[in-house]
Parts: C-alpha cells; sequence; structure tokens
C-alpha cells in the first residue's frame, strides 16, 4: 500500500475553483527577529509579499517630553537611552547641538576621546547587528561570535564610564572623566585582537552559499528610492551614494582623521553586510589614530558656568560623586556647597536659539533639533533617528519578495526600536 | 558655500514667490521663515535650484509657543547631497488653524514625519495620504508634546482600577 506523498498539498480547492484572495499575517510585534517591538502586517499572495504595512510606536517612552522637564545636563542621560545599541551617538549629537548654542567647544582631548567612544560603539553596534542577523539567517555561531567581541568593548565602557550601555560619558563641555589607568592599553589588545576576527566573520559568511542565497539580490532599495524615501546610513551606502556626516559635514575634528567611507553598488541585504564588515575595519584604523593622538589635558571645558561642579569617579554603581569632593562641600566650603546646589538643581543655562546637529550613528543620519528659550531647561528636543526614517522603506524593499526574505530585510537595515519609538 | 551666501542665494531663488518671507542666519545656520500658503512650491524651487538643489529632506518637526502668535511653528531641515549644505524652512501656524500643505509630493519621505507631527503636536498637514498617529495608540487624546500637556498626566488602566498620573498619586 502506498501513500501519495502528494496528497493535500496540490494548488486548488477541494471545489476546484483558484482561489484568488490574499492573505494578512501579523508579523510581530512580538517576534525574536523583528529586533525589539516592530510589527508588520504582512499581505501574502501563497509566499509572496503582495504589501507590508510597518507599525511603530511599542517602545515609546515619551523621551522628548522627558527632556523638557530636566536639566540641560539630565537630559543627557534622556537621550542616550533613544537608540540603546549606540548610546554614545545620543549623547554626542546632543552634546554637540547645545555645546553650539552655548557658542563653545569641548577641548581637544576630549574631542579624541569622543571619537574614540564613538567609533568603539560603532564597532558593538555592527556586532550586534551581524550577531543577531546570523542568528535570524542560521547561521547562530555568528551570534555567539558577535556578542563575545561585543563584551570585549562593553567591558572598556564599562571600565571607562561605569556602565555598558545608556553612559551618559559625554556631557555639555566635554566628557565626564579621563580614562581610568590601564585603558589605552586595553584598548590596544582589542584593535589587535579585532582584525583576526573579522577575517573570521568573513570566512564564515563571505563563500557560504547559504548566506549568499539569502542576501543576494534579496531587499533591493535602489538609490533613488533611498534618497526619496530619507534612508541614510549602511543602506543608503550600499546603493552607491556616500553620504557620511563624518566627511560630509565633520564634527569632532573628523575631517583630520583618515578613513573611507565604504560604498557598494547592489543595494541588496548582501552589499549592507559588506559595508558593516568593512565599516569596521575603517573604525578600528580611526581608534588607532585616536589613541596616537591623545595628549594629556582637560577633558572637560572649565567654565564654573558650564561643567558640572563635582569631580567625579566610578563607584561600584556608576559614575558618582568622588568622596574627596563631597568632604569638601559638606565640611570645608560654602561656597562650594553652594555653587554646587546652584549648578545640581538648575545647571546650565543657555541662550535662547536652535541648532540641528547631525552625526553619523552606526545606523545613518542622527539629527538633533534642540531649542532653548533662554531657560535652564531645553525648550524642545527633536531626536531625527535613522532607524525611524529608514523603517518607513520596509514596504519598498519587501514587495514583491518572500516571507522568509522579510526576515532578511529586516535585519539588513538594522533598525533599533529604542530609537524608532523614542 | 558660506551661510550669508547660502541665505543670499535662498532669498534670491525665492524672490518671485513672496512664500519666504524672510531669511536669518544664526550660529551659521541659514533658516527660511516661510508662509504656508504655496509651502511646497517654495521647496520644490529651492529643490531643482541647482545652486542649491535641496534635494534630501532630514526631518520634519515642530515647536509649541502658548500665548504667542503664531503659536506653532513647523520646521523642516533640508539637506543637498552635491552641495553638502543645509536650510531649515520654518513655518508658522496660529493656534485656532494649525493646518499647513504636506510636502509628500516633493519629498516622499515626509510621511511619517508629519504623521509624527500630527501625533505630538495636532498640526494638520493637508494632503497627506495617511495622516493618522504613528507613535501613540490610535484611541489616544490629546497631542502630548504640546506645551499645554502635563509630564506623566495619564491615567492608566490596570487589572481593572485607574492608576492617577506620577504627579497626582497620593501614595
Amino acid at each position: 500500500m502506498s501513500v501519495d506523498p502528494r496528497a493535500g498539498l496540490h494548488d486548488e480547492s477541494p471545489s476546484g475553483e483558484v482561489r484568488e484572495e490574499t492573505m494578512i499575517v501579523n508579523l510581530g510585534p512580538q517576534h525574536p527577529s523583528t529586533h525589539g517591538v516592530l510589527r508588520l502586517l504582512l499581505e501574502l499572495d501563497g509566499e509572496t509579499v503582495v504589501s507590508c504595512r510597518p507599525i511603530i510606536g511599542y517602545l515609546h517612552t515619551g523621551i522628548e517630553k522627558n527632556c523638557e522637564y530636566r536639566t540641560w545636563q539630565q537630559a543627557v542621560a534622556f537621550v542616550t537611552r533613544a537608540d540603546y545599541l549606540s548610546p554614545f551617538f545620543n549623547e554626542l549629537a546632543y552634546c554637540l547641538a547645545v555645546e553650539r548654542l552655548l557658542g563653545i567647544e569641548a577641548p581637544p582631548r576630549a574631542q579624541v576621546l569622543r571619537v574614540m567612544f564613538a567609533e568603539m560603539n560603532r564597532v558593538s553596534s555592527h556586532l550586534v547587528w551581524l550577531a543577531t542577523a546570523g542568528l535570524e539567517l542560521g547561521a547562530v555561531s555568528l551570534m555567539l561570535y558577535g556578542f563575545r567581541e561585543r563584551e570585549r568593548i562593553l567591558d572598556i565602557f564599562e571600565a571607562a564610564t561605569g556602565l555598558r550601555m545608556n553612559h551618559a560619558y559625554f556631557r555639555i563641555g566635554g566628557v565626564v572623566m579621563d580614562l581610568p589607568e590601564g585603558a589605552e592599553d586595553r584598548i590596544r589588545e582589542f584593535l589587535a585582537m579585532m582584525p583576526g576576527r573579522i577575517g573570521e566573520y568573513e570566512a564564515i559568511l563571505s563563500r557560504n552559499p547559504i548566506w549568499i542565497g539569502r542576501n543576494r539580490g534579496v531587499g533591493y532599495l535602489s538609490a533613488e528610492d533611498a534618497l526619496a524615501l530619507g534612508v541614510t546610513g549602511p543602506t543608503l551606502r550600499a546603493a552607491g551614494v556616500a553620504k557620511d556626516v563624518r566627511r560630509d559635514e565633520p564634527y569632532c575634528g573628523y575631517d583630520t582623521y583618515d578613513f573611507e567611507v565604504v560604498t557598494r553598488e547592489e543595494a541588496d541585504c548582501y552589499a549592507r553586510f559588506e559595508i558593516r564588515i568593512e565599516e569596521m575595519k575603517q573604525s578600528l584604523a580611526i581608534i588607532g589614530q585616536c589613541l596616537d593622538r591623545l595628549e594629556p589635558g582637560a577633558v572637560m571645558v572649565q567654565d564654573p558656568k558650564v561643567r558640572w561642579p563635582g569631580e567625579l569617579e566610578v563607584g561600584p554603581d556608576g559614575i558618582g560623586n568622588s568622596p574627596a569632593y563631597v568632604k569638601h562641600i559638606m565640611e570645608e566650603s560654602m561656597e562650594a556647597l553652594i555653587h554646587h546646589f546652584k549648578m545640581v538643581t538648575e545647571g546650565v543655562q543657555v541662550p535662547a536659539g536652535e541648532v540641528y546637529q547631525p552625526v553619523e550613528s552606526p545606523r545613518g543620519e542622527l539629527g538633533l533639533y534642540v531649542v532653548s528659550n533662554g531657560d535652564h531647561h531645553p525648550y524642545r528636543v527633536k531626536i531625527r533617528d535613522p532607524s525611524f526614517v529608514n523603517c518607513q522603506a520596509i514596504p519598498t524593499m519587501m514587495a514583491g519578495g518572500l516571507v522568509a526574505d522579510a526576515i532578511a530585510v529586516i535585519s539588513s537595515f538594522d533598525p533599533v526600536m529604542g530609537g524608532v519609538d523614542r | 558655500m558660506r551661510a550669508a551666501e547660502l541665505a543670499e542665494r535662498v532669498r534670491a531663488a525665492v524672490a518671485e514667490t513672496a512664500v519666504v518671507v524672510d531669511v536669518v542666519v544664526a550660529r551659521d545656520e541659514v533658516t527660511a521663515i516661510a508662509d504656508r500658503s504655496d509651502l511646497l512650491g517654495a521647496l520644490e524651487k529651492l529643490r531643482n535650484d541647482t545652486e542649491l538643489s535641496f534635494d534630501f529632506l532630514s526631518s520634519v518637526t515642530a515647536t509649541d509657543w502658548p500665548g504667542r502668535s503664531p503659536r506653532f511653528w513647523v520646521a523642516y531641515e533640508l539637506y543637498s547631497l552635491s552641495h553638502r549644505h543645509r536650510l531649515r524652512v520654518k513655518v508658522g501656524l496660529p493656534e485656532e488653524d494649525p493646518r499647513v500643505p504636506s510636502v509628500t509630493p516633493a519629498y516622499p519621505t515626509a510621511n511619517w514625519h508629519e504623521r509624527e507631527t500630527y501625533d505630538f503636536f495636532g498640526i494638520v498637514f493637508d494632503g497627506h495620504p495617511d495622516l493618522r498617529r504613528i507613535l501613540l495608540p490610535d484611541g489616544w487624546e490629546s497631542h502630548p508634546l504640546r506645551k499645554t500637556e502635563e509630564l506623566g498626566g495619564v491615567n492608566t488602566r490596570y487589572k481593572g482600577a485607574f492608576i492617577p498620573p506620577v504627579d497626582r498619586r497620593t501614595t
């Protein structure tokens, strides 16, 4: 007795008529491969995606509104939580914007430290992308490799800032404190290790037929469409447009660093993978240049009306006032206590005006539009998050593809929902 | 192009339209104050002028100034890929009629930006293809980033009970 293996698998319905209606499928918001809480309404015709509607907002925490109720200094700790995989970039854009409103500039050493931490953050962010993208497309070992190396970066961050994420390390007028002892050696060690590790990722993926099959020609987004939809970052550079804020509108002295803006022409998921791998190499080169440039010096402006009054140091629970400073204000100097109290409760006063400050985050152009009315609080802080804008391109990248490709598409432009929903 | 030159060039490009009321330079940024009547036409002029070619819209947002006239300012951040310069276009909107033409025909990326601005400030973008809330739930009342809305002033329902806003809790 034999069983027909194709029984029940025929395309025709039992009545013999061809079904023409499409099916609506909900992908997310709680789906492990949607990078957080992204929800997609997919309209399917069999396995083909006919149309797609992204629905966002599940992670909205009102960061922009909250900033208006805090002092200028406190707002750093809010914006850093928007895109939680690239906290340094949020802080950087905000601090640069406020510094432009104040008409001040961070000291040279602080500028170099900012570039160095931002680039390490770019590598760690791309590593998370690599790890999760690998996991979603079946290369599970990549998951372990990516997070293993990221851990090394987070250890350096923790040693320097006291926290692994949401550091609030960049402050208005500089950075909160200098590097701890031995940090430079650890960074050098990391720089020596990484090229080999990146080689490993390439060895696993670059000639891997499954990886190529899942990514090559998938999620095509032409340069024209990308620009019309406001897409920036690796997704745009994968379509051949060399837009990089670091080079086009340099900040923190990026014009004096030697690095390349990597582009590809294929505009598919595989090109985005190649770009991120190359960008990691470029970032490592920049970090090396930063280490060579680190000269001793102040890391915060000296103006007492801007700088945080306390001496800070890393304690067991993160950054806090150093015990010596607490003793000084509590027992020795009344004036220091008054000044401390004023700076902590009121903080900086920023002249009225408005500024839009773009920086190149791992996901594209991150812009902060900061408005002051001359008060001790920001009047408006708008975060132009690249993930938010890039999500608009999901329907274009997915239309006509397969459901399985939807996952490749989402991971290829690396949205972080903390940034999308803010 | 330096900010002053750019401002001059913007003035010349939109001179005959009379939509741009003023061009201001502050902190190396050029801001064009525009009237909402033919905003789309003005933006298209700025985009198509070869010396300006503002072909990329970075961001759209608004600010709320209650008690002033106009109460709302909508700000468009334009960027030129070929010339690498920026321009902010601002449009003032009165409190009783916060409406402005949508710029989605010229810049499709404005779609979500305008939805967000509508969601946060209640500014209506005429001609927008799909003007719904984007970050807040569809049934949400009020537009939370208006200055008249307080922070955290929202009741929440938990297991059938209403939890008062954070700033009005007694315990």
